[in-house]
C-alpha cells in the first residue's frame, strides 16, 4: 500500500509580511489558511481536515481551529520541529486515502522578528522532564553552536571549506534578487559570506537563515476533487519521515535522518535523483543544505562541498536549482519553520509560477526536504517528491 | 586568542533519574551508567538501557576523552562540544579553561565540574 498519487496540492500561499508587529500569531495562520483557500478555489466550509505544528499556540490545533471556526474530522498537530508542514503533507494524504477527511489545510504562522526571539544564539530555559534537559540545557545548545558541531566536524573528516559553504548562500541570494518580499535581495559572494562576522565557529553570519515573521498554508485534497478545480495539478508521488538523535551515545554528526527519509520517499515515488528538476531543501544554514544534499543521496557522502560549488544551485547556472525564493538563508523562516515555504516554493516550480528569472523550464518532478529541531542533536526529517501531471 | 575567560553557566535541571548523578558530582565523581544485560555504556544516563530496554546501574567514570567536535561561540564566550568518553559514549559538553585556537578534534581532555547556581556540571579541560 502507498500514499502515492492519493494526494494534490490544490492550494498554496505563503504570507507576504516578513515583520508583523500588528498581526496576531492566530491572524497570520487564519489570512494564510484564507490565502491558500482563494488559490485553491475552495472556501472554508469544504475544509474536514486540519494540520498544524507548535508554533500553533495553544492545546495542539485547539485554539487555532477555535479561532478559525473549522468544522473537521482529521485534526493533527504532529510537531517534527520546522520540517513539520513537509511532513504534514504526507500525513494529509494518508488521512485522506483512508477516507478520514477529503479537503485537508495545513497552516504555519509566528513572529519571532517582532518579539525579539533569538534564534540562533538565545539560550532555552531548562526543563527537568524533557529527557535530555538535565544533561545538555545548561551547556546552552543555542542553535547555531549546534550547527557549527555539525559544520566543524564535516570539514574535519572530509576536508570541507567555509568557502563551499558559502556558494549555498550565494546561490540563494541569487534566486532572492528576483523575489520583492525576500528579506536579504542583495546578491553576495563568497567572499563577504566568508568575510561577515563568525557567530559560532566555524559558521560565519551569512550562513545562518533569516530571523522573520510569516506564515503559509497549504490545501491537499483527493484526486477526484483536485481535477475538479481549475490549478495545475501538483500530485503527491513520495513521502518519508524520519528523525535521528544521539543514539544513546553513538554519537554520529556525519549525516542526518535525510537518509532515511529520503530513501523512504524515493522507494515510493519510483524516480531516480536525475528525475529530480528542483529541489526546495531547509537551509536554516549552510551546512544543513550541505548534508541533506549528501544524505538525500545527490551526491556521495563528503562530497557535499564540491557538489554545490560554483553555482551548482542556482537556477539557469547549476544542474540542481535550490531555493528559488531565496530560502531561509535570504527569503524568509516564518516562525523559525521553514517546512512550509519549501513546499510553496516546489508548488510554484511545478505550477510554472515561479519568477521567470528562476522558473525550471519543464520542471515536472520536484523534492521538498526538511530537518527539524537541531541537527547536531536530535531532530526530525521529512521528505516530499511531488509531480506535475 | 589565548586562554578564554569562562562565562558564568546557566544552573542545570534535574529530575529524580538525575538527581544521583549531581549528588555523585557533588562529591567530585562522575558516574555513566551501564546496562546489566548487554553491557553496553550509554549517554545521557537513563534507567532504561537505549540499546536494548534492559536496566542499567551506575558506575564512576574515568572522566578521560576525546574531542569529536566543538564549535566556540564568540559573543557568548564559551564553547559548545561533544567529548567522547574512554567507556565509550559520547556526550555534550562545555569544554573551559582553553585557548579555543588551539583546541582540536581528536584533542585529549578531561572533566572538570563547574558550579552553577544549582549543582556542579561535568565541563572538560583540555588534559
Amino acid at each position: 500500500m502507498s500514499i502515492k498519487g492519493q494526494g494534490y496540492i490544490v492550494g498554496a500561499f505563503e504570507h507576504p509580511t516578513r515583520k508583523a508587529p500588528d498581526l496576531s500569531v492566530a491572524q497570520i495562520h487564519a489570512e494564510s489558511a484564507a490565502g491558500a483557500l482563494a488559490d485553491a478555489g475552495l472556501t472554508k466550509d469544504d475544509i474536514d481536515g486540519y494540520f498544524c505544528a507548535g508554533d500553533a499556540a495553544g492545546m495542539g490545533p485547539i485554539s487555532v481551529v477555535d479561532y478559525m471556526n473549522l468544522r473537521l474530522s482529521w485534526l493533527d498537530s504532529t510537531d517534527v520541529g520546522g520540517t513539520s508542514y513537509i511532513g504534514a503533507v504526507g500525513h494529509a494524504t494518508a488521512a485522506i486515502m483512508a477516507g478520514k477527511c477529503n479537503i485537508a489545510l495545513i497552516t504555519l504562522g509566528g513572529r519571532p522578528r517582532s518579539e525579539g526571539v533569538q534564534t540562533g544564539t538565545g539560550q532555552r530555559a531548562g526543563n527537568p522532564q524533557v529527557a535530555d534537559s538535565p544533561w545538555e540545557s545548561h551547556f546552552s545548545p543555542a542553535t547555531t553552536n549546534v550547527y557549527g558541531m555539525v559544520a566543524a566536524r564535516h570539514m574535519h573528516e572530509y576536508g570541507t571549506t567555509s568557502e563551499q559553504l558559502a556558494w549555498i548562500k550565494v546561490a540563494a541570494s541569487h534566486h532572492a534578487q528576483w523575489n520583492e518580499h525576500a528579506m536579504l535581495r542583495n546578491v553576495v559572494t563568497v567572499e563577504e559570506v566568508v568575510n561577515s562576522p563568525m557567530v559560532s565557529t566555524p559558521l560565519h553570519r551569512l550562513d545562518c537563515c533569516v530571523i522573520s515573521d510569516g506564515g503559509g498554508a497549504l490545501i491537499v485534497t483527493r484526486p477526484e476533487i483536485a481535477k475538479t478545480l481549475k490549478r495545475p495539478l501538483v500530485k503527491v508521488r513520495g513521502h518519508g519521515e524520519s528523525w535521528k538523535g544521539q543514539m544513546g551515545g553513538d554519537v554520529d554528526l556525519s549525516y542526518s535522518g535525510a537518509r532515511w527519509s529520503g530513501a523512504s520517499a524515493f522507494a515510493e515515488a519510483g524516480v531516480k535523483h536525475a528525475d529530480i528538476k528542483y529541489a526546495s531543501i531547509y537551509d536554516s544554514f549552510t551546512i544543513t543544505v550541505l548534508m541533506q544534499l549528501e544524505d538525500l543521496g545527490f551526491c556521495e557522502k563528503g562530497q557535499g562541498g564540491k557538489f554545490v560549488a560554483d553555482g551548482n544551485l542556482i537556477s539557469g547556472v547549476g544542474k540542481l536549482p535550490f531555493n528559488t525564493d531565496g530560502g531561509g538563508l535570504c527569503n524568509n523562516h516564518p516562525a523559525n519553520r521553514g517546512g512550509i515555504t519549501k513546499v510553496i516554493e516546489a508548488v510554484r516550480q511545478l505550477r510554472g509560477e515561479a519568477h521567470p528569472k528562476v522558473q525550471v523550464p519543464n520542471c515536472d518532478i520536484a523534492l521538498a526536504h526538511g530537518t527539524g529541531g537541531l541537527l547536531g542533536s536530535r531532530h526530525g526529517s521529512s521528505t516530499l517528491i511531488l509531480e506535475r501531471e | 586568542m589565548g586562554i578564554m575567560e569562562d562565562r558564568k553557566m546557566p544552573p542545570n535541571c534535574t529530575n529524580p533519574e538525575s538527581d544521583p548523578f549531581y549528588a555523585a558530582a557533588e562529591e567530585g565523581k562522575f558516574m555513566i551508567r551501564r546496562c546489566t544485560s548487554c553491557k553496553k555504556a550509554h549517554w545521557y544516563p537513563r534507567a532504561v538501557c537505549p540499546f536494548c530496554f534492559g536496566s542499567t546501574e551506575w558506575e564512576q567514570a574515568s572522566g578521560e576523552g576525546t574531542i569529536y567536535s566543538f564549535s566556540t561561540m564568540l559573543r557568548s564566550n564559551f564553547t559548545m562540544a561533544y567529548v567522547t568518553l574512554k567507556e565509550g559514549p559520547t556526550m555534550m559538553t562545555n569544554i573551559v579553561k582553553a585557548d579555543p585556537d588551539q583546541l582540536k578534534i581528536g584533542g585529549k581532555v578531561k572533566v572538570v565540574f563547574v558550579q552553577t547556581d544549582a549543582n556542579k556540571v561535568p565541563c572538560f579541560e583540555p588534559a
